[in-house]
């Protein structure tokens, strides 16, 4: 299947001279339309720049960036805007909804910003936000939601407009645990059923067990790439950041590196 | 879009809005108090100066337009009367007096302006109740409106006036035959009697006036033949007739003692409660901006343009302007209603406008600053990574 998202060689520095700092350095990746795909790594890995500059928000100082064959990297500032409103669906951290606006007005938004509400973009809002579970919320103000209902009127709101890229930046931060894994299983089965291209920068390891492959960033380089399921699922019962990994990077491509030691041999899966 | 935003915004936060609104409301209260009162005031002092039924206000030379240092004599007058294109002349006497009954239960005595005028010579205001003076030397008077309304007189009542003279009080009698519009003179409500009753009514060394006196006239009011030939009429005037200054009305007024000083504090006044104005509606828009960062981030991360973010900045801003002065407005016109009328607050047409005309510039000058904050809020701070 052709990639919805491709990097190629993609680097952002910072400063000049002897105070050049990398914080991505010739990355490389693809992620194909239905594929879920996690970003881990320490703090400072690179994980958020990297996933600013997929956003359209981040030049990169080298290396192209194609998403839906546009090459964004390239793009004036303000194509970059109008690509991000329609072909990129995107989840905070933290302040996701307009406080003055209610659930569906928040999902809304994105249709209204692209020109596209009319009776059937409202329908389908509303259609999108029942089977998240929030038909009882349409007219709630976030302050009147909870932390997961907020997330998932986020991610309704990343994929209304039937982008081609979905991106979500820690969307579990401030989420307790069974909120969290609530809401990425949900992101991860619209992904799959809407057959976009979904990315995740998380922290939080337990979560990678939604997703189909793995990228473990650090000092700004890729420094893994984990397709195998059982090796994924161990890094979700681990739960832990800094997994021993191979330094042996091809051209191209990651290389897979051996389990770690640590690792509990015997995993059951969620 | 933009549109969609700000009324959105406004209607779900509309408390903090609505105490916007209320901050410019009081401002625009103070600002139109403040030219009110400079109206009020101004008027009071300019008032019978500026509605003279004449083109051009005669002094005595050299001091400095004081009307009360003033005096022109009766030849000086017949010298002006004979100059080429002049209509008509008229003297005028102005003095301070005490109105002393009849009065309102418990008011005080009211101090007036005294005016002699020549009945149907230039100086003398229409009456718009009962008629104009009759006799040359009759106890007849015409109140000003002010003076009126302050004390109840009715056309046909009879005054009484104390007036120091020699180093007494004596008290005289007037009927009143007519009402005028306001002729306030230096702030003081006036009564209008004729010219050789009012050489006798006022303040003076001698009781009744030195008898045999030639009549002497603070000013004398001009009136032309021409009217639009002002300016060569004052020079022609002064230049046949000695020991003179003459001048047009406003410059008249212009030069009543305090006024200058007067109308440029309240003006000042004025331009600092809209400078006050734009700091505090600035102010408040910044720190509403500022609070606001992280929204306007995720906004422009999600694709929203600069242009929907700033429009619907400004579009607030200009709601909130407009509720808040009209709301202000509003309420300074309900207010005034209940003022007495000793007061000198006059709500004219022409400084309303004005006012408001500024003060609704106040809100987007002061929220410029506010607006270009938003603008340059960087989509990375959603992210988390704005430098």
């Amino acid at each position: 299947m052709e990639l919805a998202l491709e990097t190629r060689n993609v680097t952002k520095t910072y400063g000049a001279g002897a105070t050049v700092t990398r914080a991505v350095d010739n990355v490389s990746v693809g992620v194909r339309s239905g594929e879920f795909v996690a970003l881990v790594g320490p703090s400072g890995s690179g994980k958020t720049t990297l996933l600013a500059m997929l956003a359209g928000l981040l030049r990169p100082t080298d290396g192209d960036i194609i998403i839906a064959d546009s090459d964004l990297g390239r793009m004036k500032d303000g194509p970059r805007t109008a690509f991000r409103r329609e072909k990129i669906g995107f989840t905070f951290q933290a302040n996701n909804l307009v406080p003055y606006l209610t659930a569906l007005e928040n999902v809304e938004l994105m249709l209204r910003l692209n020109g596209r509400l009319d009776r059937d973009g409202k329908a389908r809002a509303k259609d999108l936000l029942v089977r998240l579970g929030l038909g009882d919320r349409l007219n709630n103000l976030p302050r009147q939601l909870s932390g997961g209902q907020q997330q998932r009127v986020a991610i309704a709101r990343a994929l209304i407009h039937e982008p081609a890229v979905v991106l979500a930046d820690e969307p579990t931060a401030s989420l307790d645990t069974e909120r969290a894994f609530q809401v990425v299983e949900t992101f991860a089965t619209m992904i799959r059923e809407q057959k976009r291209a979904g990315i995740m920068v998380t922290h939080d390891l337990r979560m990678v067990q939604y997703v189909d492959r793995v990228l473990q960033m650090r000092d700004g380089k890729l420094a893994r790439e984990i397709t195998d399921r059982a090796e994924i699922l161990a890094m979700a019962e681990a739960g832990v950041h800094d997994a021993p990994v191979a330094v042996t990077l091809p051209e191209t491509l990651p290389v897979f590196a051996p389990v770690p030691a640590y690792v509990q041999p015997a995993f059951a899966a969620r | 879009m933009a549109f969609y935003l700000a009324i959105k915004e406004i209607w779900r936060t509309r408390g903090r809005f609505i105490l916007f609104s209320g901050v410019i409301a009081l401002i625009t209260m103070l600002v139109l108090f403040v030219a009110a009162l400079a109206e009020g005031l101004g008027s009071g002092n300019r008032q019978y100066i500026e509605k003279l039924n004449a083109e051009l206000v005669v002094y005595q030379s050299n001091v400095d337009l004081s009307a009360a240092a003033s005096r022109i004599s009766v030849s000086n007058l017949n010298k002006i009367r004979r100059v080429d294109g002049v209509k008509a002349v008229g003297p005028i006497g102005a003095a301070s007096v005490t109105l002393a009954s009849p009065l309102k239960d418990g008011a005080d005595p009211l101090n007036v302006a005294l005016i002699g005028v020549e009945p149907g010579l230039p100086g003398e205001p229409p009456a718009f109740e009962g008629r104009q003076l009759g006799g040359r030397q009759s106890r007849e008077a015409v109140l000003d409106r002010n003076a009126a309304l302050r004390t109840g007189i009715q056309v046909g009542d009879v005054i009484t006036i104390k007036s120091i003279q020699d180093t007494r009080e004596q008290f005289y009698e007037l009927r009143v035959v007519g009402i005028s519009d306001g002729r306030q003179y230096s702030l003081q409500p006036s009564i209008i009697i004729p010219f050789r009753t009012w050489e006798e009514l006022r303040p003076q060394a001698v009781v009744g006036g030195a008898p045999g006196a030639e009549l002497v006239a603070n000013i004398v009011a001009v009136q032309l033949d021409n009217p639009a030939d002002r300016d060569a009429m004052a020079q022609r005037i002064q230049a046949e007739v000695r020991n003179i200054e003459v001048v047009d009305t406003v410059t008249a007024y212009k030069a009543t003692p305090g006024y200058s000083a007067q109308q440029s504090t309240l003006d000042t006044q004025r331009y600092f409660a809209l400078l006050i104005g734009i700091l505090v509606i600035g102010g408040f828009f910044q720190i509403l901006t500022l609070q606001k960062v992280a929204q306007i981030g995720m906004l422009k991360a999600i694709g929203a343009p600069n242009s929907v973010i700033g429009t619907a900045a400004i579009l607030q801003i200009i709601a909130v302007t407009i509720a808040g002065v009209a709301a202000g407005a509003a309420a300074s016109l309900a207010l005034s209603l209940g003022f007495p009328p000793q007061v000198p607050i006059i709500f004219s047409p022409a400084a309303v406008v004005a006012a408001v005309g500024s003060l609704l510039l106040i809100g987007p000058i002061g929220g410029l600053v506010s607006v270009r904050y938003s603008l340059k809020v960087e989509p990375l701070t959603a992210l988390g990574l704005a430098q």
